[in-house]
């Protein structure tokens, strides 16, 4: 009888899932080329993966730190509260903390490690700049963030990448002093090999982010059951951002991924890098989205 | 929600459960033994989306609770983008009421706009004060909501708490006390 007006995106799955096989393939053929050629380096994993994981398990909080963020009660900010509890009842999810960080840039993110060990923070900023139902609009895409995992998601994502990264620098600082004369070859394919998996896991973890934004809107605008209002909150502050110094931002670099629109103004030839998809293809998904809603039957 | 569904960017809002409210009958008989007597409220709360699909749903929806003479219906927006539908049965029957919400429910569902219900209340009198049982369509349970008539915006937890105490054997009250979310303005409160 029922069909649930809420379609996933085929192909956004599939290449999101592409994009997962493609980063799970390269970190095997990564953990096999480190078993295989040395030992010596399981130091630098177990610290590497302790980091990440320490950056997993911690990170409403350090994120909340990292932007001077403090949480707030119902009694400090009623109206936040009473719109992130309706739209948690609606979407049968446990409440995240929410918080409040005082700065003029408009932006917003989630974090946490699971649903039951997240939080939702808003700047100022944005709650001056939109109106509530586009204020509603970012919540939700933040809270949906919440729902799919997104932290533990980009931590599994990324972590063999930084691994490499590491692995790369430390072979070329300590490498070449090696007094075994049997570990020097091996050392220069691991740092080859480790180079290379850094550069690729970069562009497949960029990519899966820029997926799971548009995961993020089509799931948040659900939700509100109002796209419309998401597209205009997104172009409002894009429109925004870039009028901002860039000297405020950059102390907000290491956070961009969790932001709702990234803070710093990337050109249009960098669209691998970016962890955002262009607003208009972000605006081009949110209008599908109003149209299936608006499909009578 | 799936793990995969999470795994993978899907999560969507969960299907509304909806056969639980014709427990309501029954909570109201006890209820009605303590002095908590039927208003002749009751309402559902949806998400109203974009474009003119629901709007249709909702149109046909109040036209079927209008075939039965003694049920008015009525529409309301709230501040959060919520909208009401209030259900008034003057003549106290309980059970005519949880049919016309059910049927509310049923017809949106119908059209997959089950994702965007968010509750149904329906509403009580007790020493001239009102009190409402809500139901939470996403958990599929129920709490009491009681605002307190000395002061805006406050609730009075004693009288919630001894609803709860009636009701638990009649209905599935919400256990986390973190969900039972407050209704300030709704209808018939």
């Amino acid at each position: 009888m029922a069909r649930t007006r809420f379609r996933s995106d085929r192909g956004l799955t599939l290449r999101m899932g592409g994009v997962g096989l493609g980063l799970v393939l390269l970190y095997v053929l990564f953990g096999a080329m480190l078993i295989s050629v040395a030992g010596s380096l399981w130091v630098a994993v177990i610290i590497t993966l302790g980091m990440a994981w320490g950056q997993w398990y911690f990170s409403d909080s350090l994120a909340l730190k990292s932007m001077g963020a403090h949480v707030v009660t119902p009694e400090q900010a009623p109206e936040l509260h009473a719109m992130i509890d309706r739209l948690v009842a609606l979407a049968d999810m446990p409440k995240p903390r929410v918080a409040v960080a005082v700065t003029d840039m408009p932006n917003a993110f989630a974090t946490g490690r699971s649903p039951n060990h997240s939080a939702v923070c808003v700047t100022t900023g944005i709650m001056q700049r939109l109106d509530a139902d586009e204020l509603e609009g970012v919540l939700a895409h933040e809270l949906a963030h919440v729902a799919n995992r997104d932290v533990s998601v980009m931590t599994v994502a990324s972590s063999l990448g930084l691994l490499a990264g590491f692995l790369t620098r430390w072979g070329m600082w300590f490498g070449g002093g090696s007094r075994d004369k049997n570990s020097g070859p091996a050392m220069i394919v691991v740092v080859l090999v480790s180079l290379v998996v850094t550069a690729v896991s970069f562009f497949l973890t960029r990519a899966l982010s820029r997926y799971r934004e548009l995961s993020a809107d089509r799931s948040g605008s659900y939700l509100t059951g109002r796209p419309s209002k998401l597209a205009s909150a997104l172009v409002k502050i894009s429109g925004d951002m870039g009028r901002i110094p860039t000297s405020d931002l950059r102390e907000a670099q290491s956070m961009n991924a969790f932001f709702i629109a990234p803070a710093l103004k990337g050109d249009a030839a960098q669209a691998l890098f970016s962890t955002h998809p262009p607003l208009q293809t972000r605006l081009d998904q949110l209008a599908r989205i109003g149209a299936d809603l608006t499909e009578r039957r | 929600m799936g793990f995969l569904d999470g795994i993978l960017g899907r999560s969507k809002p969960p299907k509304a459960n909806l056969d639980v409210l014709f427990s309501v009958p029954q909570a109201a008989l006890t209820l009605e033994a303590e002095g908590f007597a039927f208003s002749g409220h009751g309402a559902v709360c949806f998400r109203d989306a974009e474009g003119r699909a629901d709007d249709e749903v909702i149109a046909s929806a109040q036209e079927m609770i209008r075939t039965d003479p003694t049920a008015t219906v009525e529409m309301h927006h709230d501040e959060f983008g919520f909208t009401w539908l209030e259900v008034i049965r003057p003549t106290g029957d309980v059970s005519g009421l949880v049919t016309d919400l059910h049927a509310v429910n049923s017809t949106m569902a119908a059209q997959g706009f089950d994702a965007s219900m968010l509750c149904s209340t329906v509403v009580f009198e007790h020493e001239g004060h009102r009190s409402a049982l809500v139901y939470l369509f996403k958990r599929g349970t129920f709490y009491p909501f009681v605002p307190d008539p000395s002061a805006a915006r406050r609730r009075d937890n004693p009288t919630e708490l001894r609803m709860r105490a009636l009701v638990e054997n009649d209905v599935p009250i919400e256990a986390d006390l973190g969900r039972w979310l407050a209704i300030w303005g709704a209808p018939g409160l």
